[in-house]
């Protein structure tokens, strides 16, 4: 028994140490003073009232939904499409198109920014201050983690076959692709495109270098916010975290959704 | 049927090519041309500055440093809170790694804030430890490489637990009893049966924490702005609009970094391909 409480002292002070930051932040987000005292005096919550009312934070919010939204939408269309094509038709390029898209993963955002920058920033193409040098640099940032998702979909269902039935019963390549391989792959899309928004929301370094000064994300406002007033950048530092929470409490759950279905399946 | 076949092969890649070859290879390749330019010709001028000037090479090293510290501190916290995980009976065990992977998303500018309001100059336990008159936080200075490595540390433990959590299910229970049985005290059962099963999958994990570290901008950035010497802050600083900026040795020493954290994945990889042969 002695043995056992060990254990729930050490996982008691690790989660203290990884909670109390997050804590900490959420009290100076609702307290009006906190100095001198363990526990702040006064609450209030005025802080998130002045946010809402900021247009400046509204727009950014709206910018890197924008962003994060095309980027992810482009990336579901132009993935599951190429992803779906070299796994039937062309196996052999698996290794390499894998190579190629697990390579985001290594490369740090600020070594990605460099060659972005010395490609777009003169001519004859001149990208950088755009949407469209971020919405790229994006698209590449989740390559690995759309890949992930989608190929290991593909791999539940036996596509082959599937296709195959398809075209017998008189359908198309195209109608095959979007009417039977297309339905039964979207949850696991919907779970890394989900995973995908969470790393994009909580991206600086490829936005502050890309387009800093003409476009402002959120993680742009936080960090220029943060000398100027400490309970309202933890008021955004909160509102950012529960988006993010949100987005991965429902990954989860459609996750787990998943499994089950995939254990009956295979019960059954 | 084989035109058919190709015409939507073609449609259904192309979108993709593009899109990867104009924002990944191109990019990436222009830069690496890049790195090697010098005066319209081709040089390694930019590789040798960056690894003898003095002060980019103690970028450089300074980034090694910190990267091994908060890696080696992360990893000693988090295998041991990793091994209590799997001792708590099943629900522990899954809040615990939806709270890991929760706060796994904590990390970069709300991070460094966090901290900011915690032990900043003016931070809540900063101004209460003075009030109370003690001396630890006293000497504590946030803005300063101790501080940094501090909230290293923090990004880096529930990576490090999410990764170690799944490496213990290779310890099976009879061994321990067996070990038990045939009289091997605890320590002896962990030094010969324990850790050489979790340890590629601990080696695998710290290339991982320390290729994490070695590129993380946004933490140190949101601290104290451009002014820690460390190899992200330095590249971005080349490249991003100094009025003395260097472009070329900014590409060179990002190519270094990049070959620094392929080499490290591709480590990983290789270790956790030994964790996985192990497990079957």
């Amino acid at each position: 028994m002695r043995k056992g409480s060990i254990h729930y002292l050490v996982i008691f002070v690790v989660g203290m140490y990884l909670f109390l930051p997050l804590a900490a932040t959420f009290l100076y987000s609702i307290s009006n003073t906190w100095a001198n005292t363990i526990l702040p005096s006064d609450f209030t919550l005025s802080w998130y009232q002045e946010l809402f009312s900021d247009q400046r934070f509204i727009l950014a919010m709206g910018r890197t939904l924008l962003i994060c939204i095309l980027a992810l939408f482009v990336s579901m269309i132009t993935m599951v499409m190429a992803v779906f094509t070299i796994t039937v038709y062309f196996p052999k390029w698996e290794r390499f198109i894998q190579a190629l898209v697990m390579l985001p993963y290594a490369i740090p955002g600020v070594v990605a920014a460099v060659g972005l920058i010395k490609m777009y920033s003169s001519k004859p193409i001149v990208l950088t201050g755009t949407v469209w040098i971020i919405v790229g640099a994006y698209y590449v940032l989740i390559l690995p983690y759309m890949y992930q998702g989608i190929r290991n979909s593909l791999r539940t269902i036996d596509v082959k076959r599937l296709i195959e039935a398809a075209e017998i019963l008189g359908a198309s390549k195209w109608i095959a692709f979007l009417k039977v391989i297309v339905p039964n792959i979207i949850p696991g899309i919907l779970v890394s495109s989900l995973l995908s928004l969470s790393i994009l929301f909580g991206e600086f370094v490829l936005a502050n270098i890309l387009v800093g000064g003409h476009f402002e994300t959120i993680q742009i406002y936080l960090m220029k916010r943060l000398k100027e007033n400490g309970h309202l950048s933890s008021a955004v530092v909160i509102t950012y975290f529960v988006i993010v929470l949100i987005s991965s409490l429902v990954m989860l759950k459609l996750g787990s959704r998943l499994q089950n279905g995939k254990t009956k399946e295979k019960v059954s | 049927m084989k035109q058919k076949i190709t015409w939507f092969s073609v449609l259904a890649l192309l979108p993709f090519a593009v899109l990867v070859i104009a924002f990944e290879i191109v990019p990436l390749i222009g830069m690496i041309l890049d790195s090697f330019q010098s005066d319209n010709a081709y040089s390694w001028v930019h590789y040798v500055t960056a690894l003898t000037n003095p002060y980019y090479f103690k970028g450089i090293l300074n980034s090694l440093q910190i990267s091994l510290y908060s890696s080696l501190i992360g990893i000693v916290i988090a295998l041991v809170a990793s091994y209590s995980i799997t001792q708590m009976p099943k629900k522990i065990q899954t809040i615990m790694i939806t709270f890991s992977n929760m706060t796994s998303n904590f990390s970069g500018i709300p991070l460094a804030f966090a901290y900011i309001i915690l032990l900043g100059s003016s931070g809540v336990f900063t101004l209460l430890s003075k009030e109370l008159g003690w001396n630890i936080l006293s000497s504590f200075d946030l803005y300063s490489w101790s501080g940094l490595v501090a909230v290293y540390v923090y990004f880096q433990i529930p990576l490090a637990i999410l990764m170690l959590y799944p490496t213990y299910s290779g310890i099976q229970k009879s061994w321990r009893e067996s070990a038990a049985l045939l009289g091997a005290s605890p320590l002896q059962f962990w030094w010969h049966i324990g850790l050489p099963v979790i340890f590629p999958g601990l080696v695998g994990t710290f290339s991982i924490l320390f290729a994490n570290a070695m590129g993380a901008y946004a933490t140190a950035f949101a601290l104290v702005g451009g002014s820690y010497n460390i190899v992200p802050i330095r590249i971005g600083a080349l490249v991003s609009g100094d009025a003395i900026s260097q472009p070329h040795l900014g590409s060179a020493l990002a190519v270094i970094l990049g070959l620094m954290m392929i080499g490290a994945m591709w480590f990983n990889e290789r270790m956790m391909r030994r964790v996985r042969r192990d497990l079957q």
